[in-house]
């Protein structure tokens, strides 16, 4: 101890620093253990990362808009730089809005950074999801994080619209009529919601207010604790890999966190920034001056949200007519409860994916090596089916642009989109569960026979055949690394009686399981090979009559 | 394959051993071959693409400093001004000179780092997430002691009385958010308009005169007097808006109570959607339809105004009309029904 502290300041500033901070904070104790932590290389691993450099993008470009920015529903008469408004009554949220566009430097350029960053989050966050699906990636240990992920997925829906609804324009404001809407169908409490949440009756005076503090502090705030817990847990659990070669679930194979990850990582947060903002410099997005502020009374055709909002706008759409009940003096709007029913229960059975696999496969073991989707091909079958009720609803918001655009009636498309919403998602099942099963006999043909050479030979009693080119073990380790399941029967419990849960299980094994293909044995390929080398014999034996 | 092969062990690592559920495993399966050998890349062979990409990436810095340079140029000589063309390129020309900046150091940074620095992948053993057999023990030790040391589990009327408290201690918190608005009373059932209140154009507020609505015309329409509120005007506007119509009255389908609510073929519904609310404000004069661009709902004007397509479930509230002695359109009272989205109490 006395040592270190009359340890020489040897090594200029650079380690003075170092030694400065490892005797106050313990640095280097930190380094020891983080400093050459091991990460995986994958493409798709960067998702997850444009989705935490969009949200770092979103904290910096969203300060800036914040200094010029007033969040007051006080009319006023605008009075600014942008001619076809001058005169107009217009709330101080939205004049400030504008001001922020043409009166700033710069200001334009911010608003359109934090709008399309906002878009890249939640897209990136989606997408990441749905890899981390398609890999399993949420299996044991890591099912606890697929809910802390999907919390910020929901989090980053929440810090759009709030974020969507302030500039109080002409596009926000009916969106906000449109929650109003829905909060006041509501059974019992629907009105009185309503009234909290507007201070009154719509839209007042309170609400941009209200959702600026959400938006500026309690939702980022969430978001950032969350992606803490997110990323303490991967720390806890080690970044999964891809199945290959000497990658196993008892190891991690990558690139030292420093220098390779720490240069490449941080290059990326530059790289996603710089995009961000070259789509902020040349495209416009949301130009709010164009809709003029919000007015209960015109509202312009082909209106669209914020595309993470499109499948919730969807299913408000898809809702057949007529639907509303009223029994005993009291309202049952159900073509607005069913909509939310329906984005509620999808959600819902989002986040408790894991769980039910777990509890169908009965599978108890860490897996750090991630699936290829086709070896797990009821997952990834449900996964499509997912995937294709979310855009059915998702264009189900584009009716009016998808009738308009294509010259269709708008009635038969919101028609087939309901018709769609039961049968693609059972299509999207079937195709992709067959796709899977195909490309996995596919796999197994080259684990087995090799790679088709295109070569065609003649062997000498007059026999073509093609000659296949074997796979080096390392391409076939990658063909047969994958977990088989098998389908169980209901067994009966200690007291001899096979209970509904066993019997529900079972039942979900089957559909899980019944069609699987067995990964290629060692007992397997030799079998190919022995015949594989009778083939290299005659194909010699060609040669040499060639010669 | 029998049920006895379905694992017991996940791999044949000791450390892993959990039950395996429904996973077969195979005793002949393909033995994992190990980390492929490394491939040395060009820069690892020779000097000359060493020095090569060493001077790429000091370019893409240098590309960099160039860019944020040109961004705080841009900030300069392109300021913005009345004219309008002026945010475009201040937006444009700043935004490029950052995203120069950006982009230098990112690509170079990644460059760099696929180039220059090891690229041999390395491997790290990974260990369980549950504690070792000790700590395990060691923390159900600690959870005990602290029962024990608590009398948690023991001291019944402590830990029950504490769970009473902290389920009634957050009820403040919820209570004092009462006053985020007020009880909505019988504010949805009644809006700005009453017997008498000429119909105006909005948003002028000029009243209108019958003679004015010629057949096939549609007028968006306010109170008379909304734009002269002090208070409130977007919240009764909300609630007040109105499309006026005129139609062949031979057009008109209408029941033996609203015979009298229309005058001469005009007829006036509420313009806010029954569904959530957005204003219907499409008017298709062949098929006298009202559209609402947010949702498609369909209403029949012809028809009562109700809904032919569509999610919403009720017909358009009919505003009841008639002329004043000058010979502009009065209303003959307020809504007869709440108009706008629906709610319990309706």
């Amino acid at each position: 101890m006395s040592n270190a502290v009359a340890a020489p300041k040897k090594g200029g500033f650079l380690a003075g620093t170092a030694n400065y901070l490892d005797e106050r904070v313990g640095v280097a104790g930190i380094l020891k253990e983080f400093g050459r932590k091991v990460f995986p290389d994958h493409w798709s691993f960067m998702l997850g990362e444009v989705a935490l450099y969009s949200f770092l993008v979103l904290l910096l470009s969203g300060t800036f808009l914040t200094f010029f920015f007033q969040p007051s529903m006080e009319p006023v008469i605008y009075n600014g730089v942008y001619g076809p408004l001058k005169g107009a009554e217009m709330s101080i949220a939205y004049a400030s809005t504008l001001d922020i566009s043409f009166e700033v430097r710069g200001g334009l350029l911010m608003r359109q950074v934090h709008h399309w960053s906002a878009l890249l989050f939640v897209a990136a966050a989606g997408l990441h999801m749905l890899r981390v699906f398609f890999t399993g990636a949420f299996r044991k240990p890591r099912e606890i994080n697929w809910v802390v992920g999907f919390v910020l997925f929901v989090l980053g829906m929440a810090g759009g619209f709030t974020g969507y609804s302030l500039p109080d324009d002409l596009l926000s404001g009916n969106g906000l009529r449109i929650i109003d809407g829905m909060i006041k169908g509501i059974p019992v409490i629907g009105a009185y919601t309503s009234s909290l949440l507007f201070g009154g009756e719509f839209p007042g005076e309170a609400i941009v207010a209200r959702l600026y503090g959400l938006h500026i502090l309690l939702v980022p705030a969430l978001i950032l604790v969350f992606i803490v817990i997110h990323l303490f847990m991967v720390v806890i659990h080690k970044h999964t890999h891809y199945s290959g070669p000497g990658r196993k679930d008892s190891n991690v194979v990558g690139y030292p966190l420093m220098p390779v990850y720490v240069a490449k990582a941080g290059g990326f947060f530059f790289i996603v920034f710089g995009v961000i903002m070259l789509i902020a410099a040349t495209f416009t997005i949301n130009p709010v001056w164009n809709y003029g502020g919000y007015d209960p009374s015109p509202v312009s055709a082909g209106t669209q949200p914020d595309w993470y909002i499109g499948w919730l706008d969807g299913a408000l759409r898809l809702a057949p007519s007529h639907l509303e009940v009223h029994v005993g003096g009291v309202t049952w709007a159900w073509n607005i409860l069913l909509p939310m029913i329906v984005g509620v229960g999808f959600l819902v059975v989002v986040a408790a994916y894991p769980f039910i696999e777990a509890w169908v496969t009965g599978d108890k073991r860490e897996h750090h090596v991630l699936d290829r989707p086709r070896n797990a091909p009821t997952r990834t079958a449900i996964g499509a089916a997912g995937v294709t009720f979310y855009a059915v609803l998702w264009a189900g918001a584009g009716t009016d642009l998808i009738a308009t655009n294509f010259k269709m009636s708008l009635n038969q498309v919101l028609t087939s989109m309901q018709i769609l919403l039961f049968v693609a998602p059972i299509a999207a099942y079937i195709i992709a569960k067959r796709t899977c099963l195909s490309l996995q006999r596919k796999d197994r043909e080259i684990a087995l026979h090799g790679r088709e050479s295109g070569r065609i030979v003649r062997l000498p009693h007059g026999e073509y055949i093609e000659v296949h080119e074997p796979l080096d073990e390392f391409e076939q380790w990658k063909l047969v690394d994958f977990k088989d399941y098998q389908p169980t029967l209901a067994r009966p419990n200690a007291a001899g009686k096979i209970t509904l849960r066993a019997r529900l299980r079972a039942g979900l094994s089957r559909f899980y399981f019944e069609d699987r293909i067995a990964p290629v044995t060692q007992t397997e390929i030799d079998a190919a090979h022995h015949h594989g080398d009778h083939d290299a014999v005659e194909a010699a034996e060609v040669k040499a009559v060639e010669a | 394959m029998s049920e006895k092969k379905l694992a017991k062990s996940g791999s044949h690592n000791a450390e892993h051993e959990y039950e395996g559920g429904l996973a077969v495993i195979a005793p002949d399966a393909v033995r994992d071959p190990g980390l492929e050998p490394h491939r040395t890349r060009m820069t690892d062979k020779s000097v000359k693409h060493e020095k090569a990409a060493a001077r790429q990436v000091a370019a893409l810095f240098l590309v960099s400093i160039a860019g944020s340079a040109f961004a705080v140029y841009a900030y300069f000589a392109f300021p913005i001004t009345e004219a309008l063309g002026t945010v475009r390129n201040n937006t444009l020309l700043l935004g490029l000179g950052i995203t120069l900046g950006l982009f230098g150091i990112g690509i170079g940074a990644v460059h760099w780092a696929k180039t220059l620095m090891p690229d041999a992948e390395v491997s790290e053993e990974r260990h369980q997430t549950r504690g070792s057999e000790e700590v395990r023990a060691r923390a159900v030790e600690i959870i005990k002691l602290a029962d024990s040391e608590s009398g948690f589990s023991r001291r019944k009327l402590i830990r029950r009385s504490l769970y009473g408290a902290l389920a009634l201690f957050p009820l403040p918190a919820i209570m004092i958010f009462g006053d985020l608005g007020p009880n909505p009373g019988d504010t949805l059932r009644h809006t700005m308009w009453k017997k008498g209140t000429r119909l105006a154009k909005d948003p002028t507020g000029t009243p209108i005169k019958a003679s004015d609505v010629t057949l096939g015309s549609v007028f968006h329409v306010i109170p008379e007097g909304l734009s002269e509120l002090e208070h409130g005007k977007l919240e009764e506007k909300a609630k007040a808006a109105v499309l006026l119509v005129r139609l062949d009255p031979a057009d008109l389908k209408e029941s033996d109570e609203r015979k009298s609510w229309s005058y001469d073929g005009i007829v006036a519904y509420s313009k806010i959607c029954t569904h959530v609310g957005c204003p219907v404000a499409l008017y298709e004069q062949q098929t006298h339809h009202l559209l609402c661009p947010c949702h498609q709902s369909t209403f029949d004007v012809t028809d009562a105004c109700k809904v032919i397509f569509g999610p919403a479930s009720r017909p358009l509230p009919q505003l009841p009309i008639t002329v004043d002695a000058e010979g502009y359109l009065i209303a003959q009272s307020d809504f007869t029904e709440p108009v706008g989205p629906s709610f319990w109490e309706r």
